[in-house]
């Protein structure tokens, strides 16, 4: 009796030990979402869980995701950040090790994405932050990826717009000189402009520094130095104040921006003096069209409300995972083994097509996408006007 | 010539804020021999009661129980926040400077930093850090001028502050409370035993700073209509540098200086990169002070007398 128990027991724990976890991790997926649902930022992890559960929706509905000929039922594992360093730690670590995570998506702010991009890549993981733009996140790090573009890259991005839009060669830029965003941001537009249209083309180069609210001396330079376009990566204050004191001393061209001026904010500072101008960001809600608008109209009537950027960055991170795991030709059955092929599939995915515009990776996590322009309408609202690539 | 036509109105709205300010920072200086580092903030205090003022204005007009039309708004809006205003000044004299009146001069300057910082984030508790729009309440009109373009705004903000710089000189110069003010400039510590009373003239004189602060307040919200609690800072600091270089006790030289401020640091804008502005423009106003410590219209012999 007691040896048999014994046997018993035996037999339980080998065939445990022997038992290839592959063979469980072979019946399903299992995505980890590390996601800020509760913390500073509560209303991001939402956005999050709800695109996340759209896209499981999808996957029960097809009857698992296909890979190589075969069907693999999904599973979400979705932790709470709590919004914090540590905790986006420590959820990323317990989804690698304890719940044997496929591909990880998330944390979505770069606080939380640069600590949790660093665990993801010690232990081999591939990881997508849909949000994260700060570039220690993907820097240095094989497994880590984001579904956005980074600051500097708008630069090229406007000054193909522009160019291609308005024809135009000549282009002013007014910044702040003491604030990090705004200058990198001038100085990357003006590499490009000037790539574009030869040394000397950016016709004006001005800056200020943080809290100055007179620019008149600027703009007059501006005005009378034969640009065609003034591009000001400014945030939403200042924006309402050079549109303004732009206006006033007689400009009539465009004013072109970056996405700090996606603020709501940005048109009740300025009012009709911002209508018609255009910046650009990751996406546009009103005007959207195609897989964008389905995906709006979707999670609208899904949760009563229109998605923010941070849910259409989410929704195409697991695109790209589904596309990712699906590129592999099929999984080999051995965790380590399959997220090494999911991270070398990711890295090399090609045009892929998603709701905030098409991806490449070259190899690296950040993506080479085209950015959405957003033209301010004579309504006040952020419309989509077109996508815009470097 | 253009550019210099339109560079030359920039500056004399720009120049404007700085005289308006400098005023009250010159009045204080010179009869109270102190540094009122709070006058920046009084002025962004001066700037936020206009925009309650001016919303109160509104929602009045617009609820029909007292229509009146929008340039009217702005008219009272300006007379109610200077009136307000002044009792801020006060109150800032009373609490923060007459209990040190006889302290050493530094510790009424602190004193001064310290009520500029209460002041800052007392409106951030107040209001939060959201930036708030001055309501437009006159419809902004460009005029093309062969290629200068002037706005009415523009000329409302030049026409008013030399009006108040105007009025404030006459004040000084022709009534006996400026006479009792230019007196206690003169020599403190005699004017009392002619019968000045002392507390009132001082509290007078804040109340005439703070309102002229108000009404640059307010000049500022209808041009820039971005306020913030911080805003009195940097325009503080730059205005108590007109307040020097136009001299102690002369409120023709502070308005002066106030312009002289602003059309250095636009027209520096407009011959150099404007990212040397203030670099530039700040070098050329010390060299002038080195020529001229005493400023354009200060007169030395009254300093040493005090001191």
């Amino acid at each position: 009796m007691r040896k048999g128990s014994l046997f018993g027991v035996c037999v339980l724990v080998v065939s445990l030990a022997f038992s290839p976890s592959g063979w469980v991790q072979a019946q399903t997926i299992k995505i980890g979402i590390n996601a800020e649902l509760t913390g500073d930022i509560p209303k991001v992890g939402e956005g999050t869980k709800f695109a996340a559960q759209m896209w499981l929706e999808d996957m029960k509905a097809a009857g698992g995701l296909a890979v190589g000929g075969k069907k693999y039922p999904v599973e979400l594992v979705i932790e709470d950040n709590e919004s914090k360093a540590e905790s986006a730690v420590k959820a990323a670590t317990k989804m690698i090790t304890e719940d044997g995570v496929l591909v990880i998506v998330g944390p979505q702010a770069s606080k939380q994405a640069v600590p949790a991009g660093g665990i993801a890549n010690n232990y081999k993981t591939p990881m997508i932050s849909p949000w994260s733009t700060n570039p220690d996140t993907t820097k240095n790090r094989p497994y880590v990826f984001r579904a956005c573009f980074l600051d500097p890259f708008q630069g090229p991005v406007l000054a193909n717009f522009i160019t291609a839009e308005f024809k135009f060669t000549k282009a002013a830029v007014l910044y702040d000189v003491a604030s990090d965003y705004p200058k990198g941001l001038a100085e990357f537009f003006k590499k490009a402009w000037e790539g574009l249209h030869g040394p000397g083309s950016v016709v004006a180069y001005e800056s200020f520094t943080t809290k100055d609210t007179d620019f008149s001396s600027q703009l007059t330079k501006i005005n009378n130095s034969g640009a065609q376009v003034l591009f000001t990566p400014q945030y939403y204050n200042e924006v309402a104040l050079i549109v303004q004191q732009a206006h006033q001393l007689g400009w009539k061209k465009p004013i072109v921006g970056s996405d700090s001026w996606g603020s709501a904010e940005t048109v009740t500072l300025c009012g009709k003096d911002c209508y018609g101008l255009f910046f650009s960001t990751h996406y546009a809600a009103a005007g959207a069209t195609g897989a964008t608008k389905a995906f709006i109209d979707r999670y609208k009537a899904k949760y009563g409300y229109v998605p923010d950027d941070v849910a259409a960055l989410t929704w195409d991170s697991l695109l790209i995972v589904q596309k990712a795991i699906q590129d592999t030709g099929g999984l080999a059955g051995d965790l380590k083994k399959d997220r090494e092929s999911v991270r070398v599939a990711m890295s090399q995915i090609k045009k892929f097509k998603g709701i905030t515009g098409e991806m490449t990776f070259t190899g690296t996590g950040d993506p080479i996408k085209c950015a959405v322009i957003v033209r301010i309408s004579d309504a006040g609202q952020f419309e989509f006007y077109k996508s815009a690539c470097p | 010539m253009v550019i210099f036509l339109q560079n030359l109105v920039n500056a004399l709205q720009w120049g404007s804020f700085y005289a308006l300010i400098a005023l009250g920072y010159s009045m204080v200086y010179s009869i109270l021999m102190l540094f009122n580092f709070a006058h920046g903030d009084i002025f962004m205090v001066g700037s936020y009661i206009g925009f309650g003022v001016s919303m109160a204005l509104i929602a009045l007009a617009s609820s029909g129980v007292l229509a009146m039309p929008n340039w009217l708004i702005l008219v009272l809006t300006i007379l109610f926040s200077m009136f307000l205003t002044s009792f801020v000044g006060m109150i800032v004299e009373r609490v923060g400077y007459r209990p040190l009146r006889d302290a050493p001069r530094a510790s009424a300057a602190i004193t001064g930093l310290m009520i500029g910082i209460i002041l800052e984030t007392g409106n951030l508790a107040l209001l939060g850090a959201r930036r708030v729009s001055f309501p437009s309440l006159i419809e902004t009109m460009t005029y093309d001028m062969g290629g200068v373009f002037v706005t009415n705004k523009k000329i409302m903000i030049v026409l008013v502050s030399l009006l108040l710089s105007f009025a404030l000189h006459q004040f000084v110069r022709r009534t006996r409370w400026g006479m009792a003010m230019r007196a206690m400039a003169f020599d403190f510590a005699v004017v009392p035993l002619m019968g000045v009373p002392v507390n009132t003239m001082a509290a007078l004189t804040f109340a005439l700073g703070s309102a002229l602060a108000a009404a640059a307040g307010i000049l500022f919200g209808v041009a820039y209509p971005v306020l913030d609690p911080y805003m009195g800072i940097l325009f503080g600091w730059k205005a108590f540098v007109a307040a020097i270089l136009g001299g102690r006790g002369s409120v023709l030289g502070a308005t002066l200086a106030g312009f002289l401020l602003g059309f250095t640091e636009i027209f520096v804008a407009m011959i150099f990169p404007s990212t040397l502005r203030d670099l530039i423009a700040y070098s050329i106003i010390l060299l002038i002070l080195t020529f001229r410590p005493h400023g354009f219209f200060g007169e030395p012999y009254s300093a040493r007398l005090r001191l």
